[in-house]
């Protein structure tokens, strides 16, 4: 190697290392810049030095030329992450005024009804107990809401329900009970549904009552269904709808389609059962009509009574939402008001 | 049903010293126990005064001044307002420094220029009944200065039962007592002063000198009747004034009273008739007379027709059977004889009668549900027993018993095993028993078939008629709660899911999250609101704007957006799932299969789900970067895309000029023609468009209104998607502008643009519209993005001018298209 060539490569060598300390000294941009213009300039010390290139031994020419090549790389390299470095580490987002607490760009928010999530969860949790959901017609006919439901239109029961007439034998339904009989034609045991939907009352539109209201039925028949697994059955769903917490009473009551009859009452969740206003002082609220199928039902459907038992059951989901959301107001759940819809979304 | 717990405690000696337990015992095994009240607590300082002597005040028409003896040495002069105070009489006197349970402290002070030391008051001021218009008058013979309560047997636990319909056994002491018994009760003596002898006839007797005579056997299966003379009318002793407080009665008097006190004692409702307004005397059950009127009790005069039911005398109608008394014939102070009546009237006839005239009474509630017709002769002695005790007088010897003596209930078996079948718990025939027993079940010694056991049937329940019923009184005997709580093995149902539900699911997903609220609005509308037609009549609705079954979901939104506009809310974006009604054509009624013809009648009433939704206002959340703007056609018609394509598997299709009448009837008057509608295998399942200003109400600060109505039946179930391989190669981006005449739409360019191009062609979307300068009259420019690929090879520059080429020549060929730039 003549000297020529080993005095160049000197020269790189310490242009590089000078250079590198240079760009890591610079702690600002204006620091940063005058060492690129220092060392890769086009008069700085590496174009001095790679003009120098031309002087060497052609032989020599290739091995100076590539370690000049590295030199203005790593140089390079060096420059641009001191660049990266110093935008990472500089403040100039806060010095051009961007305030991050500003409120984010949103989309409108949506949601379903309370009453459908009250609906929903009551049917996943049944769900996981085999039941499946069918439906049935909101105009219905005299035989299949009360007849074969065991109910006379001349016994006082009827009175509880204040019927919307079409025509002599067709009327709103008065209860989502008509599927019962309408499942039992036509499937054989074991039948486990549930009839979510609306049924009609002739009742004024107040703070506790609404002419057309969400109701669940729920039936379960097969051989071998007894009063304790219906009890047991729905002691699970209280459990797991209202909570572990919740305590639950089974009381004596009368539908003519169920024998034995009860209603199912939760402690209050208001009061947790020390008594308040919503449930009128006695610290339990009713969510539930239920019982034994009636003999009378299968035979009306044409099961065998002897051989096949079963339990069935109402719930009214405006209500429990009512008591879950502390609604005060029954109206509320269908005037469709957004300010009161959003705040259940 | 009102109940007297001091009351149940005399007919159940040993029941449990905390009112709260006994209430919690009948909620669980009876009755739900609704209201609790503790009746004369407050009033320990009341005593009894007696009114020596009344004069008028001197300074006032309306006030007396009372010398009124209250136990102490002196009496006390007293100040009162009350319009009738009887001299010697006996009412509550409240003394100085004494509050009542109102809240207010009665002081000495004067009273227009008179002392008034103290108070005499009325049943309202002791909180004891609802009675406030007069003084409470109390029997004469009270020692004066007693307490109050003392002399009422105060004080005691009022308690409210809401009996459910088949027990109105539960609507009278005893029979309360009953469920909380040990065992049968054995009942107490009342009195064997009178034992009469029976005037019987099956449809008319005499005796005691009246005839009673029943002329409609259908509505009354049975009447007896006593007559007894000589009383004295006035307010009844302290216990019975007390008793009938405690249970929520109002005293009238001695003998109204003790005909309420055996209503409430035994369920048997009793009538007593002035003797002496009885023409004939007799007494007629009848049908009334058309047009018919009588005055009752209450002071109404009603008129009658037909289907009600009155007990008559000789001339006319002197009460409306089973329901209430006439004011004619009722009881008063001059009356002197007495005719009881102790009657069993036809449930259907009392209620058709009760319903007619709009009247709900103690008597009506017990006949509707059913009374123990095998008791009446034991509740007829008591009470007139209990007349004769309170009131005086003699009873004559003879009563009258008209009507078919009552066959006894038939017994009913019961089988061990169809216990076990539906209760899961396995008592034997003697545990049955002792469950059964007390409350007047009771084994015949019969067996049956299976090993059944017989047992008769008491008649108070007249509702126990199958074994499920005596199954059912095992249970409630056994207590709800005392059964196990046991995991059985799952049980899985025949049954399949309805579709529906999964439909509906889908669609609250997509659209609350596309911002939308889901309402739920009741299913009626009027039969026409602002051009909007309903179908379906509701012959007895709660008013005319209810009067019609919803024809169609957008109608009914279009109300609750107003509801919403009338409380300022301008960003309304709501959506509902819900039945719609329509009238079709019956069409063949039977084919003679039992089902279908039960269902027969409904063949005119098509019912269908939809979905409904209706936006305005924003078209999102004003945020300080951005210019607010108010939704418009494309943000419906993005969201009708939606639904269409990932909810059904449809498109949209502008309405246009030709009358389609499936989008008529899905959309109505409120649909802008220029709306679009939603086709799914070239049906029509569903509208979407602006709503026309002259269906809504709108303020004017309200944006425009866009609504959607879909048949839910056209929502596609999701399948699981095919994968599609990804191509590990490039794609290819070219736009093209070009110029068309204004009658060339955007959807004709992109279906040939598609027919033209190779499989090369991945993608074509619209980027740009842009009409004037530049362009020329009558033409606007679109701007296309098109993405090419293949799945095996970067393309080369070649291929992708070459389907460019392609696209532009038929674009120009075909719509006079111009190149503006590539």
């Amino acid at each position: 190697m003549t000297d020529g060539a080993a005095a160049l490569l000197e020269r790189l060598a310490q242009l590089e290392a000078s250079g590198l300390a240079a760009i890591e000294r610079a702690d600002n941009s204006e620091a940063l810049e005058a060492a690129r213009v220092t060392y890769l300039g086009r008069n700085g010390e590496l174009a001095d030095a790679m003009s120098a290139i031309g002087s060497v031994e052609p032989d020599q020419k290739p091995v100076v030329g590539q370690r000049a090549n590295a030199v203005k790389k790593s140089l390079t390299r060096a420059f641009e992450s001191g660049v990266a470095s110093l935008a990472s580490t500089s403040s100039s987002d806060v010095d051009a005024g961007v305030d991050l607490t500003l409120p984010g760009r949103r989309a409108w928010r949506g949601g379903v009804h309370p009453v459908t999530r009250v609906i929903d969860e009551i049917c996943g949790i049944f769900g996981d107990m085999g039941f499946t959901r069918v439906e049935g017609r909101e105009i219905e006919t005299t035989w299949y809401n009360f007849t074969a439901l065991n109910i006379s239109l001349d016994h006082p029961a009827a009175d509880m329900m204040d019927t919307f007439y079409l025509d002599d034998d067709v009327i709103l339904r008065t209860h989502t009970s008509p599927m019962q009989a309408r499942v039992m034609e036509s499937y054989q045991p074991p039948v486990r549904v549930l009839v979510p939907g609306l049924a009609y009352r002739r009742d004024s539109f107040d703070p506790s009552h609404a002419p057309a209201f969400e109701q669940i039925e729920g039936l379960a028949v097969d051989e071998g269904v007894d009063f304790i697994e219906f009890r047991s059955s729905i002691e699970h769903f209280v459990r797991r709808f209202f909570g572990p917490a919740t305590k639950s009473r089974f009381r004596p009551s009368f539908y003519p389609f169920t024998e034995p009859s009860a209603e199912v009452d939760v402690t209050c969740s208001v009061c947790a059962g020390s008594g308040c206003s919503t449930c009128k002082r006695t610290g339990w609220i009713t969510i539930m009509g239920a019982g034994m199928v009636d003999p009378a039902v299968f035979e009306a459907v044409g099961y065998d009574p002897e051989r096949y038992t079963g339990y069935a059951f109402g719930m009214g989901p405006g209500r429990i939402a009512m008591v879950r959301h502390g609604i005060p107001d029954m109206r509320l759940l269908y005037e469709g008001d957004v300010g009161f819809l959003e705040q259940f979304s | 049903m009102k109940a007297s717990i001091n009351w149940l405690r005399e007919i159940v000696p040993g029941l449990d010293d905390d009112p709260r337990e006994i209430a919690q015992r009948l909620s669980m095994i009876a009755a739900a126990v609704e209201d609790f009240d503790r009746v004369g607590e407050g009033l320990e300082h009341i005593v009894v005064g007696r009114v020596l002597g009344r004069r008028d005040h001197p300074n006032a028409d309306r006030l007396s001044l009372c010398v009124v003896d209250t136990g102490a040495d002196d009496p006390i002069d007293v100040v009162c307002g009350a319009p009738v105070i009887v001299e010697g009489a006996a009412y509550p006197y409240v003394p100085v420094g004494t509050t009542l349970p109102a809240g207010f402290t009665i002081e000495a002070r004067k009273i227009r220029g008179e002392m008034s030391h103290g108070m005499l008051c009325s049943e309202m001021e002791l909180g004891l009944g609802r009675d406030k218009g007069g003084i409470m008058r109390l029997a004469d013979d009270i020692d004066p200065g007693t307490r109050l309560i003392d002399a009422l047997g105060l004080p005691d636990v009022r308690i409210g039962l809401d009996l459910n319909p088949n027990r109105v056994d539960l609507a009278c002491h005893l029979g309360i007592a009953r469920e909380l018994a040990d065992g049968p009760l054995v009942e107490r003596d009342f009195g064997t002063s009178w034992t009469p002898a029976w005037a019987d006839g099956s449809e008319e007797a005499s005796g005691a000198g009246v005839t009673v005579r029943i002329e409609a056997p259908d509505r009354c299966s049975r009447y007896l009747a006593a007559v007894v003379r000589g009383v004295e009318i006035g307010p009844s002793p302290a216990w019975l004034t007390g008793r009938l407080l405690a249970a929520g009665s109002r005293p009238i008097n001695n003998v109204v009273d003790a005909t309420n006190y055996v209503l409430l004692e035994r369920n048997q409702p009793l009538h007593a008739f002035d003797l002496a307004r009885l023409a004939g005397p007799e007494i007629r059950v009848r049908a009334a007379g058309g047009g018919e009127v009588l005055e009752t009790l209450d002071g109404e005069t009603r008129t009658l027709g037909p289907a009600d039911t009155v007990i008559a005398d000789r001339d006319r109608a002197v009460a409306l059977a089973g329901v209430m008394g006439g004011a004619d014939s009722e009881v008063s102070g001059e009356t002197v004889d007495l005719l009881i009546e102790c009657a069993a009237f036809d449930p259907l006839s009392v209620r058709r009668t009760a319903r007619d005239v709009g009247l709900a009474t103690d008597a009506s509630y017990r006949f509707e549900r059913g009374i123990d017709v095998h008791a009446q002769g034991d509740a007829l002695r008591r009470c007139v027993e209990l007349i004769l005790a309170v009131a005086g007088g003699t009873a004559e010897d003879v009563a009258i018993r008209v009507g078919p003596e009552p066959a006894a209930p038939t017994d009913l078996p019961l089988r061990a095993s169809r216990v076990r079948q539906v209760l899961g718990i396995a008592p034997d025939d003697e545990a049955i028993a002792r469950l059964l027993e007390p409350v007047g079940f009771a084994r015949t010694g019969d067996l049956g078939e299976d090993g059944a056991v017989f047992y008769s049937i008491p008649g108070w329940r007249g509702d126990i008629t199958r074994e499920i019923d005596l199954v059912e009184e095992v249970a409630r005997r056994h207590g709800y709660d005392r059964f196990p709580d046991e995991d059985r093995r799952f049980r899985s149902s025949a049954v399949p899911e309805h579709p529906g539900f999964d439909r509906a699911e889908r669609a609250r997903v997509l659209l609350a999250g596309r911002g939308l609220f889901e309402a739920r609005s009741l299913s009626f509308m009027p039969e026409e609101h602002r051009g909007m037609q309903a179908r379906v009549p509701v012959p007895n609705p709660l008013s005319a704007e209810e009067s019609y079954l919803r024809s169609a979901m957008v109608p009914v939104l279009l109300r609750r957006v107003e509801h919403n506009f009338a409380r300022g809310r301008r960003d309304i974006r709501l959506f509902e799932i819900g039945t719609v009604f329509d009238l079709v054509d019956p069409g063949a009624s039977s084919n003679g299969d039992a089902t279908a013809d039960r269902s027969a009648a409904l063949a005119p009433y098509a019912e269908s789900s939809r979905l409904g939704l209706v936006i305005t206002g924003r078209r999102a959340p004003d945020h300080w970067g951005d210019e607010g703007a108010d939704l418009d056609t494309w943000d419906l018609k993005g969201l009708a895309e939606e639904v269409a394509g990932s909810l059904c598997d449809a498109t949209l299709e502008p309405l246009g000029a030709d009358a389609d009448p499936v989008a008529a009837q899905l959309g109505g008057a409120w649909l802008d023609r220029r709306g679009f509608r939603i086709v799914q295998d070239g049906v029509t399942v569903g509208v979407a468009g602006a709503v026309v200003d002259a269906v809504v109400d709108s303020p004017p600060w309200a944006a425009s209104l866009w609504a959607l109505e879909l048949e839910l039946a056209a929502v596609r179930r999701r399948e699981p998607a095919v994968y599609r391989p990804l191509s590990s190669y490039p794609a290819v981006r070219r736009d093209l502008a070009i110029t068309v005449p204004l009658a060339v739409e955007a959807a004709e360019v992109e279906s040939i643009v598609g027919d033209t191009a190779s499989d090369l062609l991945e993608s074509v979307r619209l980027f740009d519209v842009y009409e004037g300068e530049g362009v020329g009259d009558g033409r606007r420019s679109l701007g296309w993005a098109f993405r090419f690929r293949a799945d095996d090879r970067t393309l080369t520059d070649d291929e992708v001018e070459a389907e460019m080429s392609a696209i532009s020549a038929v674009l120009e060929e075909r719509f006079d298209a111009r190149i503006r730039s590539s």
